[in-house]
C-alpha cells in the first residue's frame, strides 16, 4: 500500500497547490516543496523499514512477492486487468531520482513562473506522480496508463508556460509520444492475447507474461512496437526530432523534468520490458539497436556543437548521452548494464543542472542565444564555475559520475562490439568540443559592459550545490548505487542469457 | 398480450403516453418550464422503467418486437441521453423559438424512435423507428427559426436523410421479392436457401446497405454530416451524433446478426473497406476545421469508423461475445463523450449571439476565465482522443483486444494511424483553451449557477467512472451477451 500512498500523495499535493493559489499566488511553491519533501521522507521511511537482506536478494522476475515491495489488486478481471505495483532496487533508485530533481525542478522556477503558480505546480507535481507510477507499475495496461497520463500535465507545461514557440512544441512531443505508445499499447494486447493461449490464461502481468516463447514475425512486430516507444522517448536516433523543441520551449521545470526524469522512462522501459520480454528477437536485434545508438552518440554531438541556441545544445547533447544508454543496453552485460543505470542517473543530474542554468540565464538576459552573450564570467562568477562544472561533467571529466558511467558502458560493448565501441568513444572527445565550445561562447571572452547581470543568490546556489555534490559523490564512490541495482541486473541477465546476445552480435559483427 | 408483454414494452408505452401528456398540457397551458420539467421526468422514468421490464426473461413481443436485455440497455442509454438534451435545450430554446414547447414533444417522440429500433427484430418495426427518429429530427434542427444556418441545415438534412430512407425501404422490398419475409432471423434463412448472386437480391442489398450507411454517415455518405451538425442547434447536434447514430448501429448490428449476415464475407469486407475510409478520411478532414462543430462532425464519421471495425473483427474472431460487448461498451462511451462535448459547447456559447458558430478562437482563455468548464472540456476532449482514464480509452482499448483477437492488422494500423492524426485536433482545442488572452476580457467572466454546470459535471464524471472502474459495467455486458 505504500507505493499507492507515495503517488497519491504526489496527486493531491497537486490538488492542494491548485486551490492554494486562491489564497496567495506564492502558496503553491510552498506546498509543492513540502509534498516532495514529504513524499522523499516517506520514501526513505519505506526503504528503513526494509531489511538489509532483502536488498541483496535477487528478485525472482517471475514472482512479485520476491521483490522489495508488491501489491496486487484486482481492477479489471474481464480482462486479467490488476492494478499491480512493485519495487526492486532498480525502481527504488529511479523514484528517488524523480523526487530529487522533483525538487530542482520546483526551486529552477521559484522566481521564473508568475502566471497561474497554483496550475503550474499543480502539473509538475502531477508529473512527477506520473512518472513515479511508470517506475512502480508492473502490470501492462497500468504501466501504460501511467506511461500516458503523465503526458497531459507534460503537455500543460510546455504549452501554457514555454516561451515564443510553444504550442508547436507541445504539440509535436505530445503526438510524438502518444503515437508511438499506441502502437506500445497494440504490442501489449497482442502480448496478452500471446499470453491467453499460451497460459491458458489473459493476464496482462509482468511476471506472467515474461519468458513466453514468441517466435516469427509478429513476435518481431509486436516488439518493435515497444521499441519504438521506448526510443520515441529516450530518445533515440532517428525519433529525436520532438526532443529539440519540447526541451527549447519548456519552461525551466519542463526541461528539468523532461531531460532528468521523463527522458529515462525510456531507457527504463527497454531495461524492464522491451529487452526481457523478447530476449531470442532482442538478441537478432542487438546489432541494429546499437548502431542507432552509436549513431544517435555521434549524430547528437555534431548537432549540438552547430547549435547557437544555449537549451538546444544541450537538448541535443542529451540526444548524445542517451545513445550511450542505448548502447550499453544492448550490449546486455554487467559492466554496459551497469554503466547505463549509472548514465540515466548521472545524466539526468547533469542535464538538469544545465537546463536550470539555462533557465537562469534566460530570466537574467531574455535569450538563449549564446551569439549574444559572452564574458558573463565576470558579471556573474558563481554562475561561471557552476556552468564550468557540469560543462565539464557533461564532458565526461574522470571523477565525475558521467565519467564512470561512460567508462563503464565502453568497456562492457568492447567485449561486444569492438568497432562499435570505438565509434562510440568518439563521442566523448566530442562532448569536449561542445561543452567547452558552450563555455567559451557564454562565460569567457569581453563582457557587454552596458550589461547589469544578477549572480545566484543562495536559493539558487543551494540548488546547484547539492547536483554538484551528487554528482562528485557519483563519479568517487559509485558503488552504493551499484549495490542497489545489481540484483535487478542479476535478475534480468539470468532472464536474458548474454551469451545469447554476444554470440548474435559477434557473429553479426564478423559478417 | 399478456402483462408481461406490456412489462417488457414499458419504455415504450410511458414514451408514448408521455408524448400524449404533453400534447395536451400544450394544449391547455403553454409553459416552457413545465413542458421542460414534464420532458425530463417522462425521459427518466422511461429510463428506470427498463429495469423493471429487465426482470422478465427474454420476450418476444409480437413478431415486430424482441425485448432482451440488450434492447433494454440501449433504451435506457437513449432515454438518459435524450433526459440531458433536454436539460441541456431548456436554456437554450428560449431564446430561439417562438413557441418552444413543442420542441421538446419532437424530443420526446425522436427518443421513442430510438427506442423502437433497440427492439427491431422485424423490417417493419426497423422502418418505423427508423422515420419516426428521422422526422422528428428534421423539425428539431429547423426549430431555431430565427436564423437561416438552421434552416438550411434541416433542408439538407430533410432532402437526403428522406432519399436514403427511400432507397433503404426500396432495398428492403426487393429483399421481400426474394425471401417473402421480413423478420430478421427468418429472412436469414430464406437467404441462405435462395440462389445467391441473383440480380435482384444483390441490388436490394446494396440499397439497403447503401441507406444505412448514409444514416451512420460512413465515408462516401458522409457528405451532409458537417454542414447539419454545423446548423443545427447544439444539443440537438449532441443528439444527432450520439443517439441518432447508435440506434441506427444497434439496429444494423442485430440485423447482422439475427440473419446471420456475417456469413457473406464480401459483405463484411466491404464494411472493413468503408471503416478504414471513414477513419482516415473522417479525421483527416477534421483536421482542415477551424469550426468546432465541425470538427467535432468529421470526429464522429471517424468514430462510427473505428467502430465498424467490430463487424470484420466479428467474422475472424474467435471470441465473438466479445466482439459485440466491444461494440456495446462503445457506443456508450462514445455516447456519453459526445454528448458531454456538445452540453459544454452548448455552454460556452451561452454568451454569443452566433450560437451556431463556434470557431476555435472564441474558446482562447477559457481556461483562466471560466476554469470549471475548460477543465471539463479537457477531459471530453481527452476521452475522445481516448487517453487513459477516460471512457474514451476503455473503449479503444476494447476496440484493440476485439480487432487482435480476430487478427485484423489492416484495420489495427488504420485505427492508431486515425487516432494518431486525432490527437492533433482534439488536443488544439485544449490549446487554445489554454492560451494566455491577448486582452483581459471586459466583462468578467460572469459566474454561473451551479445548475448548468451539474449536468455536464455529471456526465464528466460518468466519462471518467467508466475510465477507471469500468468492471461493474463490463460484467453487465458479459452477462447479457
Amino acid at each position: 500500500m505504500s507505493m499507492v500512498v507515495l503517488i497519491g500523495l504526489l496527486l493531491i499535493g497537486g490538488v492542494i497547490a491548485w486551490w492554494t493559489e486562491r489564497i496567495n499566488s506564492d502558496w503553491p511553491r510552498w506546498v509543492a516543496l513540502a509534498t516532495v519533501c514529504a513524499a522523499l521522507l516517506y520514501l526513505l521511511r519505506i526503504t528503513a523499514s526494509l531489511s538489509l537482506e532483502s536488498f541483496e536478494l535477487v528478485p525472482d522476475p517471475h514472482d512479485g512477492a520476491s521483490w522489495l515491495l508488491h501489491l496486487k489488486l484486482a481492477w479489471i478481471p474481464r480482462f486479467g486487468i490488476n492494478f499491480e505495483l512493485a519495487m526492486d532496487g532498480l525502481s527504488l533508485l529511479l523514484v528517488a531520482l524523480t523526487l530529487l530533481l522533483g525538487l530542482i525542478a520546483i526551486a529552477s522556477s521559484w522566481s521564473e513562473i508568475n502566471f497561474k503558480t497554483g496550475f503550474f505546480h499543480a502539473n509538475l507535481l502531477w508529473t512527477l506522480a506520473g512518472v513515479c507510477g511508470v517506475f512502480l507499475a508492473l502490470d501492462l495496461f497500468l504501466f501504460f496508463l501511467f506511461w500516458e497520463v503523465m503526458l497531459i500535465p507534460m503537455y500543460l507545461l510546455i504549452a501554457i508556460w514555454g516561451h515564443e514557440n510553444s504550442g508547436y512544441a507541445a504539440m509535436k512531443f505530445f503526438i510524438f509520444t502518444q503515437f508511438s505508445g499506441l502502437l506500445m499499447l497494440l504490442s501489449i494486447v497482442v502480448l496478452a492475447w500471446q499470453g491467453a493461449v499460451t497460459n491458458g490464461l489473459l493476464s496482462f502481468s509482468y511476471f506472467d507474461l515474461l519468458g513466453l516463447p514468441l517466435e516469427g514475425p509478429l513476435a518481431w512486430v509486436t516488439m518493435l512496437g515497444f521499441f519504438i516507444a521506448f526510443t520515441v522517448k529516450l530518445p533515440g536516433f532517428p525519433f529525436h526530432t520532438w526532443l529539440p523543441d519540447a526541451h527549447t520551449q519548456a519552461p525551466t521545470a519542463g526541461s528539468v523534468l523532461l531531460a532528468g526524469i521523463l527522458l529515462k522512462t525510456g531507457a527504463y522501459g527497454l531495461l524492464r520490458f522491451c529487452i526481457p520480454l523478447f530476449p531470442d528477437i532482442s538478441a537478432q536485434f542487438a546489432p541494429i539497436a546499437m548502431g542507432l545508438g552509436a549513431a544517435g552518440v555521434i549524430y547528437g554531438a555534431i548537432l549540438a556543437f552547430g547549435q547557437t541556441d544555449f537549451k538546444r545544445l544541450v537538448a541535443y547533447s542529451s540526444v548524445s548521452h542517451m545513445g550511450f544508454v542505448l548502447l550499453g543496453l544492448y550490449a546486455w552485460n554487467t559492466l554496459a548494464l551497469q554503466g547505463a543505470v549509472m548514465q540515466m542517473v548521472a545524466h539526468g543530474v547533469s542535464t538538469a543542472a544545465l537546463f536550470t542554468l539555462a533557465g537562469s540565464l534566460q530570466q537574467r538576459l531574455h535569450t538563449r542565444d549564446m551569439r549574444q552573450m559572452g564574458g558573463l564570467w565576470h558579471q556573474a562568477p558563481r554562475m561561471g564555475a557552476c556552468a564550468m562544472f557540469f560543462a565539464l561533467a557533461s564532458l565526461g571529466l574522470p571523477g565525475l559520475g558521467n565519467f564512470v558511467a561512460e567508462f563503464l558502458i565502453l568497456l562492457g560493448l568492447f567485449a561486444v562490439q569492438p568497432w562499435l565501441c570505438a565509434v562510440a568513444a568518439l563521442g566523448l572527445i566530442s562532448a569536449a568540443i561542445y561543452a567547452l565550445w558552450m563555455m567559451q561562447q557564454t562565460f569567457q571572452g569581453e563582457p557587454d559592459t552596458g550589461r547589469q547581470m544578477r549572480d545566484f543568490n543562495g536559493r539558487e546556489m543551494l540548488a546547484m550545490t547539492t547536483m554538484i555534490v551528487a554528482l562528485i559523490g557519483l563519479g568517487l564512490y559509485p558503488q552504493p548505487v551499484l549495490d542497489l541495482v545489481e540484483p535487478t541486473l542479476d535478475a534480468l541477465q539470468q532472464e536474458v542469457r548474454s551469451d545469447v546476445i554476444r554470440a548474435f552480435a559477434t557473429t553479426s559483427a564478423a559478417q | 398480450m399478456t402483462g408481461a408483454d406490456f412489462q417488457s414494452l414499458s419504455p415504450l408505452l410511458i414514451l408514448s403516453g408521455g408524448a400524449a401528456v404533453l400534447m395536451l398540457q400544450i394544449a391547455f397551458v403553454r409553459s416552457v418550464n413545465l413542458t421542460a420539467t414534464l420532458t425530463t421526468l417522462i425521459l427518466a422514468l422511461a429510463a428506470l422503467s427498463c429495469v423493471y421490464a429487465g426482470q422478465i426473461e427474454e420476450q418476444r413481443v409480437t413478431p415486430l418486437l424482441l425485448a432482451d436485455q440488450f434492447a433494454l440497455l440501449f433504451c435506457s442509454l437513449f432515454c438518459a441521453a435524450a433526459a440531458v438534451t433536454a436539460l441541456l435545450s431548456h436554456d437554450y430554446i428560449q431564446h430561439h423559438g417562438d413557441e418552444p414547447e413543442e420542441y421538446f414533444l419532437l424530443l420526446t417522440l425522436s427518443t421513442m424512435g430510438a427506442c423502437v429500433l433497440a427492439y427491431a427484430v422485424h423490417v417493419a418495426s426497423f422502418l418505423l423507428g427508423l422515420e419516426l427518429l428521422s422526422v422528428s429530427l428534421y423539425a428539431l434542427i429547423a426549430y431555431p427559426n430565427k436564423s437561416i444556418l438552421p434552416l438550411e441545415a434541416a433542408t439538407k438534412y430533410l432532402v437526403l436523410s428522406g432519399a436514403a430512407s427511400a432507397t433503404a425501404l426500396f432495398g428492403f422490398a426487393l429483399l421481400y421479392a426474394v425471401t417473402g419475409t421480413l423478420e430478421f432471423s427468418t429472412l436469414g434463412t430464406r437467404l441462405g436457401e435462395t440462389i445467391s448472386g441473383q440480380p435482384v437480391l444483390i441490388a436490394g442489398a446494396a440499397m439497403v446497405f447503401a441507406g444505412m450507411a448514409f444514416k451512420l454517415s460512413i465515408v462516401p455518405f458522409h457528405l451532409w454530416t458537417p454542414d447539419v451538425y454545423d446548423g443545427a442547434p447544439s444539443p440537438i447536434t449532441g443528439y444527432l451524433a450520439s443517439v441518432a447514430k447508435a440506434a441506427v448501429f444497434i439496429a444494423v448490428l442485430r440485423l447482422f446478426l439475427e440473419a446471420d449476415l456475417f456469413r457473406y464475407q464480401l459483405l463484411v469486407e466491404l464494411i472493413g473497406l468503408m471503416a478504414i475510409l471513414s477513419m482516415l478520411a473522417g479525421n483527416l478532414l477534421a483536421l482542415l476545421q477551424t469550426n468546432i462543430k465541425r470538427m467535432l462532425a468529421y470526429s464522429s464519421i471517424a468514430h462510427i469508423g473505428y467502430l465498424l471495425i467490430i463487424f470484420m473483427a466479428y467474422l475472424t474472431s474467435s471470441d465473438r461475445a466479445l466482439t459485440v460487448e466491444a461494440a456495446a461498451y462503445y457506443l456508450i462511451a462514445y455516447t456519453a463523450t459526445t454528448l458531454a462535448a456538445f452540453g459544454l459547447l452548448t455552454l460556452i456559447s451561452a454568451q454569443q449571439v452566433e450560437r451556431e458558430n463556434i470557431e476555435l478562437h472564441h474558446v482562447t482563455g477559457l481556461f483562466w476565465q471560466r476554469p470549471l468548464l475548460a477543465a471539463l472540456m479537457l477531459v471530453a476532449m481527452l476521452s475522445l482522443a481516448g487517453i487513459p482514464l477516460t471512457a474514451g480509452f476503455i473503449a479503444k482499448f476494447y476496440l484493440f483486444s476485439a480487432a487482435v483477437n480476430g487478427q485484423n492488422w489492416t484495420l489495427l494500423g488504420s485505427l492508431i494511424l486515425g487516432s494518431g492524426i486525432g490527437i492533433y485536433y482534439y488536443l488544439r482545442v485544449v490549446y487554445y483553451m489554454t492560451r494566455r488572452p491577448e486582452h483581459q476580457p471586459t466583462e468578467p467572466g460572469t459566474t454561473q449557477s451551479w445548475r448548468e454546470f451539474a449536468l455536464p459535471g455529471a456526465l464528466i464524471a460518468a466519462i471518467l467512472l467508466l475510465g477507471t472502474m469500468p468492471q461493474a459495467l463490463i460484467a453487465f455486458l458479459e452477462s447479457i451477451l
